[in-house]
Formats: structure tokens, C-alpha cells, sequence
């Protein structure tokens, strides 16, 4: 594949990297010409001195021609715009942006770019998902219809225990999947089935209803 | 007219100035205070310290309830960006921003954003200028 990187900053150079040995053919468009020759000295002639977030520029790169751009610079305008233009005027069937404002990952995607990644945001989830006292955990993120599988587990003294599935305020359209208890296998859960403590399930959810799930099985 | 300015510089003040001057209610952001010294003492809007590209400080200055809002800071792609959180997200009715360059600013108008190209327009006047004489 030809994937084009916009930003030899870390992310932009050691992805550079990564993708040569994995045998793509590749190209950084960096503006600051010091750390142009700095890679260029390093890893071989793969970056281009330029802004690349302009058609000209990208126009010079063959953008045409590639399959992917990468925009990994430390401002989220320029990343928006080269993802932008690249779809746009070039083309480009995949556009990755990196999103540096966790705050700007949820515009990214209503402004149509497809996919975006905030390191911040996957912090917080690897935080979520090790440590033990969050009661939601999510696990998967289905981003096309906004839908996503999450786990809830039901701590000590959650309001919901001993009462039945179908007492208990679920929202709407959440779909509880699984229930898994310990030393047990998975369960179907079912409108009579009992809430214990420590009972985890599995639930896809759409939209904003996290926190009406997390209320139900958790408590205030 | 309920009108917020992102970007306080030599445009972005002096229009501010005029649509004050007729009476609107003019809010201006920008992200260095100092740039507010370019307003005319008698600039009766409101100024506002705040990143135009932030949702949070579009909020505080009044976006949800602005009517037009021109993006004029010193970069095309942040105001590409402020021009189109304005527009798809606040769905501001009117929105209006300078993109310097002029390939650019063909990109964005396909796409809807209603942008203007000072490097177009200035070249244009200066050929106009130098065919009259």
C-alpha cells in the first residue's frame, strides 16, 4: 500500500518505521526542514518538505495514488483539514486523523472523518478496563450506529440486588446479553432473573444510555 | 444581529468595530487577550479569551444563540475548523471565513462553507487597479 504520513513528529516517524518493515511503500510531509533531514538521514529519502495541508503540496506527494493518509501533527485543525482535502479533492479511501484534544474526537467524526484516534481517550479506557473500581467498563465500540458493548458489575450494596431484571429501571434500548456470575456459566438474562452482588453483564447500549444503565445496576 | 468574530487581528478587529457601530451585538474571541487593544475605545461588544476551534468556549460565547459567526484567524485550517463546528454542529445560519489560499478555499466551498480568499480578491483589485490607469 502507499500510505502518506503528514507530521514526522514521534508518532508520525516511528509509524513510518513500523510500515516499512511491514513492506508499504510510505511518505512523510513534514514543514520544519531540520527534522525533515534528521529523518531523512535515519530511515532513508521518505520525507517530503511541505505543509501538508495544501492541495499543492499533496498534489506534489501523489496523493492520487494513495491508499491511505495519516495525519499525526500536534494541531487538530491541520490533521482535520489534510484528512479533509485528502478525501476530498484526492480521493483517499482511508483517512486516519490523530485527535491531540480528546475534546475533538466526537467533532472529528460528525465532521465525516472516518477514523480518529485520541491518545488520551485510549488511556482512559486501558484505565477503565484495569482498574477494578469503575462499575462500567467499556468493551467494544461500534462506531458506525453508536452502539457499544459494555460490562457492568454489580458492586456490594447496589439498590439493584434481589430485585428482578424487570423491576429494575433498564433504559430502553439496551440489550442485556449476558450475565456472568462466579463459578458459573454465562446466563441468558431473563426479565425473572434475580439481580445478586457481584453479578457482571454484558450489555450493548446506544447512545447517551450509560449513565441511565450504570444508575440501574449500580446506584447513585 | 447576534454576531461572533473569531480572531481578533487587524480584520477581525475592524469589522467588529463596523458591525457595532450599526448597532449589532458583536462578541469577540480570540486566544491572546492583547489582541483586544486593536478594538476602538468606543467598542461597546463583548471580548472573550477563548480558543475558536473549543466547543466549550464557542458555548460560553454565545453560539447556540448567534446568528452569524466569521472565522479571521491568522490560520486557513483553524478557521476551517471554527467555520465548520459553527456550521454543522451549532448550526449557526450564517457562516463566513477567510481561507487564504485560494485551492483551499475551492475544496471548502464544495463542501459547503461559504469562505473567501483575501490572496484572490486583493490580487483581483491590484489587476483592476493597474488596467484602469
Amino acid at each position: 500500500m502507499y500510505i502518506i504520513i503528514v507530521g514526522g513528529g514521534k508518532i508520525g516517524y516511528s509509524l513510518c518505521k513500523a510500515l516499512l518493515d511491514e513492506g508499504h511503500e510510505v511518505l512523510i510531509i513534514e514543514t520544519d526542514p531540520g527534522k525533515c533531514e534528521h529523518i531523512n538521514e535515519e530511515i532513508g529519502t521518505v520525507c517530503m518538505r511541505g505543509d501538508g495541508t495544501e492541495t499543492a503540496t499533496l498534489a506534489d506527494a501523489g496523493t492520487t495514488r494513495a491508499d491511505m493518509i495519516v495525519a499525526s501533527t500536534n494541531e487538530d485543525e491541520d490533521n482535520l483539514v489534510v484528512c479533509q482535502v485528502a478525501r476530498h479533492k484526492f480521493s483517499v479511501p482511508r483517512t486516519i486523523a490523530l485527535v491531540n484534544n480528546p475534546k475533538n474526537e466526537a467533532i472529528f467524526k460528525k465532521l465525516g472523518i472516518d477514523c480518529t484516534v485520541s491518545a488520551t481517550n485510549l488511556i482512559l479506557e486501558h484505565i477503565q478496563q484495569e482498574v477494578p473500581t469503575h462499575a462500567l467498563i467499556h468493551l467494544l465500540k461500534m462506531d458506525q450506529q453508536g452502539m457499544q458493548v459494555v460490562e457492568v458489575k454489580v458492586p456490594q450494596h447496589s439498590p439493584a440486588i434481589g430485585k428482578r431484571i424487570d423491576e429494575l429501571p433498564i433504559p430502553p434500548t439496551t440489550l442485556l446479553s449476558a450475565l456472568i456470575r462466579q463459578d458459573a456459566q454465562p446466563l441468558l438474562p431473563k426479565p425473572d432473573t434475580v439481580v445478586g452482588a457481584g453479578d457482571r453483564f454484558i450489555a450493548v447500549i446506544i447512545g447517551e444510555m450509560e449513565e441511565q444503565l450504570r444508575a440501574a445496576l449500580v446506584g447513585a | 444581529m447576534n454576531i461572533i468574530i473569531v480572531g481578533c487581528g487587524r480584520v477581525g478587529a475592524q469589522l467588529a468595530a463596523l458591525m457595532d457601530a450599526e448597532g449589532h451585538k458583536v462578541t469577540v474571541l480570540d486566544v491572546t487577550a492583547n489582541s483586544f487593544r486593536r478594538l476602538p475605545s468606543t467598542f461597546s461588544g463583548t471580548v472573550m479569551v477563548g480558543d475558536g476551534t473549543d466547543e466549550g468556549s464557542l458555548r460560553k460565547a454565545g453560539i447556540e444563540k448567534a446568528d452569524a459567526m466569521v472565522a479571521v484567524t491568522e490560520g486557513d485550517n483553524r478557521n476551517v475548523m471554527s467555520a465548520q463546528i459553527a456550521k454543522h454542529i451549532f448550526k449557526v445560519p450564517r457562516v463566513l471565513c477567510r481561507i487564504y489560499d485560494p485551492l483551499r478555499k475551492d475544496i471548502y466551498d464544495t463542501l459547503g462553507l461559504e469562505a473567501v480568499s483575501p490572496t484572490t480578491v486583493f490580487a483581483q483589485l491590484l489587476k483592476s487597479r493597474l488596467e484602469a490607469t
